[in-house]
């Protein structure tokens, strides 16, 4: 049995274990009536689904807690809610499984958001995040913009989506390998002047408390951006429990509390949330 | 040209077939850079292994003991260790020796490329093979023509370059046409450092295009027609040098 098979059936396991507990729950919060939001503020619980394996995003603590930015937001809903919050371990995987049949009612984990998706759950807006590509380089490079980078050695990992279309777009001369450890090594050692990423990834190289990457920074803006949605199931997406998600986003925005969250967590400042700040803060002050 | 590209787009939408290196132009201009590139990589390090082949068999024939000992050393590192292992070693191991220089912005520019880090691998590789192809040509010629040409009046080295190496030539060609036709296929491995030869491009490609399927038979189909090409030149070749008497008939 490989180790995910395991994962999943111990998974599978201790969700029929909840299912049975929460049963009592259930014949309580029968009045509600299929309405999510009714049936978790009377059951007291906020089921969240957030990945465990992209810090600063979503992350296991020592002690096993759950951490991370997306853990924050999940935790602010339920304080807003007056519930408590479980958290459930997805992955990109099951998220969307784990979402459509009741296990989660909310799913925040690093989720781009597209039409297919669309299709089978309810992705709720405002986005959240976002991500793109980009390149690191080192804090001596201060190009002014993309089309300084035209015919640069860039090293880059061979069957990435974003090497065509960057290249297409800015003409970069690339040095690509296999793999990720290749690429640190020809970056580190000036084979190249910069590595084309995904820009959150670049991020979360720039959070590794080691600092190794702190001589390096990332001074272009992200290119062909997508946007990441949390989602609800499909049929609560029009009702009170996705218009409140919706709220929730709106007002994160507006207060600036996903660019502070996303400080906190010491990663660089994303221009996808500067700008939604922007747009949706206080005009008054 | 366009017609083409017709056909092969049209090929795509109603057989699903996904030519997009007949059809695409950055697809078309990556892949002919790629078959460039492997063919620029072959006939570089085929001439440069020659020649390590020939000045390293020489060696072993001279009654030079260190110049021996420095040869078979040579010949063991390189025939032991796998290709693929020395471009990592010359590219990451070496390379990371050499400081890197820098450029009118003041970034680094790597003062050696991947691909002439890939060619000194390749070459090394392929030449230490044709230094034992060319000692095995060089010993199976009879000493007595040795004797012959001393008796002629050639001194030992005159008698090496102008009778012993055209005769072991001769027989090592078929030897070296095996050699060669690894070595083009060995170039492969520079993929691994970036060097964006057929095997890079063709991968590239399948990775933007979802196009595995056909493009792992293009590889194999222009794999073979490089092959066949090489391996037909140096049987040409070998027809060519024939003498009567010598070897086969």
């Amino acid at each position: 049995m490989s180790g995910q098979k395991l994962r999943n059936t111990i998974g599978a396991l201790l969700l029929g274990a909840l299912a049975i507990g929460s049963m009592s729950s259930a014949t309580q919060a029968a009045d509600c009536n299929k309405d999510t939001l009714c049936r978790m503020m009377v059951g007291g619980k906020l089921k969240a689904g957030v990945v465990v394996d992209y810090k600063p995003w979503g992350y296991r603590g020592q002690g096993g807690e759950y951490l991370g930015l997306e853990p924050d937001m999940a935790r602010d809903v339920a304080k807003t809610l007056g519930v408590e919050v479980e958290f459930v371990p997805v992955n990109s995987a099951n998220r969307m499984e784990f979402l459509a049949q009741g296990q989660i009612d909310l799913m925040i984990a690093t989720m781009t958001d597209n039409l297919k998706r669309r299709e089978v759950i309810g992705i709720v807006h405002p986005n959240y995040y976002s991500s793109g590509y980009n390149i690191i380089l080192p804090k001596t490079a201060k190009p002014p913009n993309w089309d300084a980078m035209k015919g640069q050695k860039i090293c880059a990992i061979q069957g990435s989506w974003y090497n065509r279309p960057a290249q297409e777009k800015f003409g970069l001369d690339y040095l690509a390998f296999p793999g990720i450890a290749e690429v640190e090594a020809a970056l580190l050692q000036g084979r190249c002047i910069g590595w084309l990423f995904d820009d959150n990834l670049i991020n979360v190289m720039f959070a590794d408390p080691s600092g190794k990457w702190s001589t390096f920074h990332m001074p272009l803006p992200s290119q062909d951006d997508a946007p990441w949605g949390l989602a609800v199931r499909k049929d609560d997406l029009d009702k009170a429990w996705g218009r409140f998600m919706s709220g929730m986003l709106y007002h994160w925005h507006r207060s600036g509390q996903l660019l502070a969250w996303e400080k906190d967590h010491g990663v660089a400042e994303s221009p996808f949330l500067r700008q939604s700040h922007e747009k949706l803060k206080d005009h008054l002050q | 040209m366009t017609a083409i590209a017709e056909f092969f787009r049209e090929l795509r939408s109603k057989y699903g077939i996904n030519l997009t290196i007949l059809y695409d132009p950055f697809d078309i201009d990556r892949f002919l850079l790629g078959m460039w590139v492997t063919v620029e990589l072959f006939l570089i390090s085929a001439i440069v292994s020659v020649a390590i082949g020939l000045v390293g068999a020489g060696l072993l024939s001279l009654p030079n003991r260190f110049g021996q000992g420095l040869v078979r050393s040579y010949v063991a590192f390189f025939r032991n260790t796998p290709p693929l292992v020395q471009m990592y070693f010359f590219y990451f191991g070496l390379g990371a020796l050499v400081p890197p220089g820098t450029n009118a912005l003041g970034m680094p520019v790597e003062r050696v490329s991947n691909f002439t880090w890939a060619l000194v691998s390749l070459s090394l590789y392929a030449g230490a093979f044709n230094i034992e192809i060319f000692r095995s040509g060089v010993e199976a010629i009879h000493k007595s023509i040795r004797e012959a040409a001393t008796v002629l009046g050639y001194s030992k080295l005159s008698a090496f370059i102008y009778v012993m190496v055209p005769l072991a030539w001769r027989i090592s060609l078929p030897a070296l046409c095996n050699n060669m036709i690894e070595l083009l296929k060995t170039t492969t491995l520079a993929y691994a450092i970036g060097v964006p030869e057929l095997l890079y491009a063709s991968n590239q490609i399948w990775s933007d295009s979802l196009n595995t399927f056909e493009m792992m038979n293009v590889l194999m189909v222009v794999y073979l027609a490089l092959v066949g090409i090489v391996a037909w030149v140096m049987y040409r070749w070998e027809r060519a040098l024939r003498l009567p008497g010598f070897g086969a008939a």
